[in-house]
Formats: C-alpha cells, structure tokens, sequence
C-alpha cells in the first residue's frame, strides 16, 4: 500500500466465458498524473476500466483505487472517482443543465449545491448556450463535453475516461484535448484509455501499452518512443512485381501492407541517413521504388516493435 | 431515499417528454372507455348498464397498459451508457427501477382521474362513499404498483425496447380473460377456470364491488386481490434484483 499512488493494480485477471480478456495486468499510477492505456480494439481496456471503476468484478488480482480496496470498499472508492465510457451517460430528453442538476443530487450535493455545480460547470464546458436544450439536439463533440461535464460534479480525485476521442471530428477532438489537459492542471489523476499513438503522447506523462490483455510496455511518451519505432518510411512500388519482389525482401520487418496502393511500410528513426540507407538496401538496383514517404508511427508500427507481430485486426 | 426521489422526478420528465408515453398514458385510456362502453355496450345484456360494470374494468386494463410501458423505460434505461454513470455515483440498481415504478404510479394516478371523468361523462354512475372509492384508488393503484414491478422485471429480462413493448399485450390478454368486461359465468368452463384464479378477476371484483358498495353492499374479494398483488410485487422486486445485478455484473 503506498499512499502516493492514485490507482494501484496487481495481478488483475478477467475472462469472458473462458476468454481471457486480462491475463494479470499490473499497475501503478501517482496521484495527479495523466495516464493512457494503449492498446486495440479487444485488447482489455475497457475492461480494465470498468475493473478499476468498480463496475466489474476482477476473477483474480487485487486493485486499489483512491487508496481503497475496487472490491470491500466500493461504495468509497465510487465516490472518488467518476467514469466517462463510450457511450454518452446522458438523458436525452433532459435538457443539459437538467443532467446536470440531477447527477449533482446523485452525488448527494443539495438542491442547491446542485444548482450551483451545473452553473459552475456549463461554464467551464462552455455550454452556456446549449444549457436549457434537449441533450437529443446536441452534436457529438457538445455531448462528449457534457457528458465529461456530468463525471464531474461530485469533484472525484480520479477520472477515468474510456476513448474520450473515439467518434469525434478533428475539431471536436482538439477541443477535447484541451478539456482533459484542463482537468489535468486542476490536479486530479486521470486514467484515459485510447488507440491513438498520437493522443497518448500529447495528453499523458505515463504511457502503457495493453495487448492481448498484458501490459507489454510501459513509461513515458518519451521512453516508450526510444524502444519504439519513432516513424515509419512507405515505400510505394512501381508496379505489382516490384510489390512482391520488396515484400519478399522486407518480409517481418514491414509494419504496414497495403496490397492497393503497392505501398509497404518499414520503421525508421527519421533521419537522412538511415532512410538513404534503407532504399539501397531495399531496392539496390533503383528499379522497385517510385515514391517513399516518411510519416509519423501508427499504433501498428508501436505494436510491430514491440511484440514482433503485426496488431490484429478484431472483427466485433 | 433520496436517490429514488430524483429518480422519480428523473422518469417522469422523460415520460412528460416523450410523446408515444403521453399518448399511452392519457389518449389510449380515453380510447379504450369510449370504445367498450360504446361499441360493445350495446351488445352485451348483463342485466344492470353496462357501463356501471364495465367500468372499473377498463380502469383495470389502463393501469395494465399504463403500468407496462415501465417494461419499455427500463429497458432503454438498460440499452444506453446511463446505467454505469448511476452505478459509478453509488446509486444502487433498485433506486432507479424504483423511481421507474413510482413514475409509473403518478402516471396512471392522472390517467384513472382522466378516464374516471369520461366515464361519468359518459353515463357511469358509481354508487360509494367517500371512503369507498379513495380504498377502489388504494387497490388499483396497489395493483398498478405490482405490474410496474412487475414489467421493470420484464424489461431487464428483454434486451430490446420493441420486446419490452410486448409486455403490454400479455399482460391485456389477463384482462380481457378476467370477470373486467364479461362476468366470468358466460365463459365456457376451461376459461372461467382461469379467470378465477388470476388476478385480474379478485382486483376488478373489488374495485366494482367498492365502486357500487352503497346500492349493493357485500363482501368483496379485497384480501384476494391484495394477496394476488402483494405475491406479484415480492417475486417482482426480488427477480428485478436478481435481473439487475445479472445485467450489470459483464
């Protein structure tokens, strides 16, 4: 037990109907930072979210959240943390401030107090416009905002946010961004799960990567990307020849196929000299190759380099 | 306690609001008087108007169809992310199918005022005291309380809100096989049999014998259709919790 530490978790294991879905994940969060739990669709996330968020029950494994027991003292844990899933938590024939109010006075403020707390809140979203309409005429990116807005009436100390970005425009997902990166300067913990490389390293100090229901990488965004690939070269072929001939050569190393558009991509570090190096090796006669690209890494090139298969796809 | 209450004021904004609840709760009871004192009224030979004896049975299927669109809110409830943010703020799973069920009863406490109304518009003309009636209103909404629970149960059970909307007609069909628009010695033998044991039948004589105990006083079935209730809304609220944490436990 370490009072320092927001969420701690052990050996937290979890099937479903004899599919494992966590197969002993093992964490440890400081207070007031911002996490993100990395990893595909199918990997265990939410899973593991719900877990923590006292929702679930763990087969096995031991969890402490807010410095009490996920299990005995779930009713404590609930009132320290709050839970924003993929699924908008929100009445939509109630107006915005009506959820509010009402999630106010399940977090047993008073009438009052209630009151005060949406007000405070519709503000802070900046929804001040949207407050007296029906949430069923909000956009995605409003409901999102709101729906965030709702987690946070009972000022928990730690929040959990499962793929806060997941269905949002460009714009709405920025806007976001901002909204997690102000909660994290007002001190809380903040446990967030994505499939975003790109958005785990600008929102959290601490990265782990899930897959297959372990944790096969964990550390700072920085760290992480000195084990990981940091970019990936695409190599576009002149023709379908090219194509077999390069993906023969490459073969495990490609961290991305892309049969239509001849495209085969491999990790690099981005510099001059390691992609010079990497066209004549891969292509010495200067015949296969028509065009390269360099581009920042997908979550397929992280999974690549880390686990030495490539992120397979699940089809729900 | 508190939670419930919110709940209840939560459920019945949401059924203020939504206007296939309204037209279930107000239009279809209106409807359904209308219909049975008119359309079949002049067909059917009971010896006293039809409409004193009918009455309180259409009173009985509006509570029924009223009581059974709970089966409809709490599945939906179900269906969306709401339940984990309530289950997250500690509000435990029975506070929010209570607040279903009390919206339930507030509903149908307008519902019976409204078609109560149309009936003595009509030509209804109960014969009771005071006291008389406010018991007929403690039984029906006694027996609205157990079905609510009742369809609540039913809606954890099914996963779509078309299924759960389905409740509403197995749940008539107890109606119309009870002593609620024929008395139950017209039926052939193998139905009367079942009508006279369910609780359709007890619920209605109790509340038709309340209704008309001044002309006609005389025993009413009240301990049965309160034993039929009460025996309902136990198994009721005990499945419901079974339902709920069954649901939630993935």
């Amino acid at each position: 037990m370490n009072d320092d530490l927001a969420i701690e978790a052990s050996g937290l294991a979890k099937s479903y109907r004899d599919v494992p879905v966590l197969d002993g994940v093992d964490l440890e969060i400081p207070r007031g930072r911002v996490f993100a739990l990395l990893g595909p669709n199918g990997a265990g996330k939410t899973t593991m979210v719900r877990i923590l968020a006292t929702l679930t029950e763990a087969d096995a494994g031991h969890a402490r959240v807010a410095g009490f027991d996920v299990r005995r003292d779930r009713s404590r844990v609930r009132r320290r943390i709050s839970l924003t899933g993929q699924f908008a938590a929100l009445d939509e024939a109630q107006t915005g401030e009506e959820n509010l109010r009402m999630m106010g006075r399940l977090a047993r403020l008073s009438r009052t107090q209630a009151r005060q707390r949406a007000a405070e809140l519709i503000g802070q979203f900046g929804l001040a416009a949207a407050a007296r309409r029906r949430v069923g005429t909000y956009s995605g990116g409003m409901r999102r905002r709101l729906d965030i807005a709702a987690s946070l009436v009972g000022h928990p100390s730690v929040i959990f946010l499962d793929e806060p970005s997941t269905g949002l425009d460009p714009q709405s997902r920025l806007t976001m961004w901002q909204v997690i990166e102000g909660l994290a300067a007002g001190g809380v913990t903040v446990f967030l799960t994505t499939q975003y490389l790109e958005e785990a390293e600008r929102l959290a100090e601490t990265i782990a990567v899930l897959d297959a229901g372990r944790i096969i990488a964990q550390g700072t965004a920085a760290g992480l990307k000195q084990r990981v690939c940091a970019q990936r070269l695409d190599l576009t072929c002149a023709s379908q020849a090219a194509f077999d001939e390069l993906s023969r050569y490459a073969g495990g190393q490609a961290s991305h196929r892309d049969q239509a558009s001849l495209t085969l991509g491999v990790p690099t570090d981005g510099s001059a000299a390691q992609v010079r190096a990497l066209l004549d090796a891969a292509d010495p006669g200067r015949t296969l190759i028509e065009t390269f690209a360099v581009r920042g890494a997908s979550l397929d090139d992280v999974f690549l380099t880390l686990t030495g298969h490539a992120k397979e796809t699940t089809h729900v | 306690m508190s939670n419930a209450l919110t709940m209840t004021g939560r459920s019945l904004r949401l059924s203020a609001r939504s206007p296939e609840a309204l037209l279930t709760a107000l239009l279809l009871p209106v409807m359904l008087m209308v219909v049975f004192v008119y359309l079949f009224g002049g067909a059917v030979r009971i010896g006293t108007a039809y409409v004193d004896y009918v009455a309180p049975g259409v009173l009985l299927l509006c509570a029924v169809t009223g009581a059974s669109t709970t089966a409809v809110t709490v599945c939906q409830d179900m269906a969306g992310g709401i339940i984990d943010r309530f289950r997250s703020l500690d509000v435990p799973g029975t506070a929010v199918l209570a607040g279903h069920v009390a919206a339930s009863l507030l509903r149908n406490l307008a519902s019976t005022v409204l078609v109560v109304a149309v009936a003595i518009g009509i030509g209804f003309r109960p014969h009771a005291s005071a006291g008389d009636f406010a018991a007929a209103l403690c039984v029906l909404l006694v027996f609205v309380a157990a079905v609510s629970w009742l369809a609540a149960a039913f809606g954890l059970l099914v996963r779509a809100p078309e299924a759960a909307n389905s409740a509403m007609f197995f749940l008539m069909f107890f109606c119309y096989a009870s002593s609620a628009f024929v008395p139950v010695r017209t039926m052939p033998t193998w139905l009367r049999g079942f009508a006279e044991h369910q609780p359709a039948t007890p619920v209605t004589e109790t509340i038709r014998g309340l209704l008309r105990a001044s002309a006609n006083p005389g025993p009413v079935p009240l301990g049965s259709a309160l034993a039929w209730c009460g025996g309902i809304m136990v198994v009721s609220v005990a499945l419901s919790a079974i339902l709920f944490r069954r649901r939630t436990a993935a």
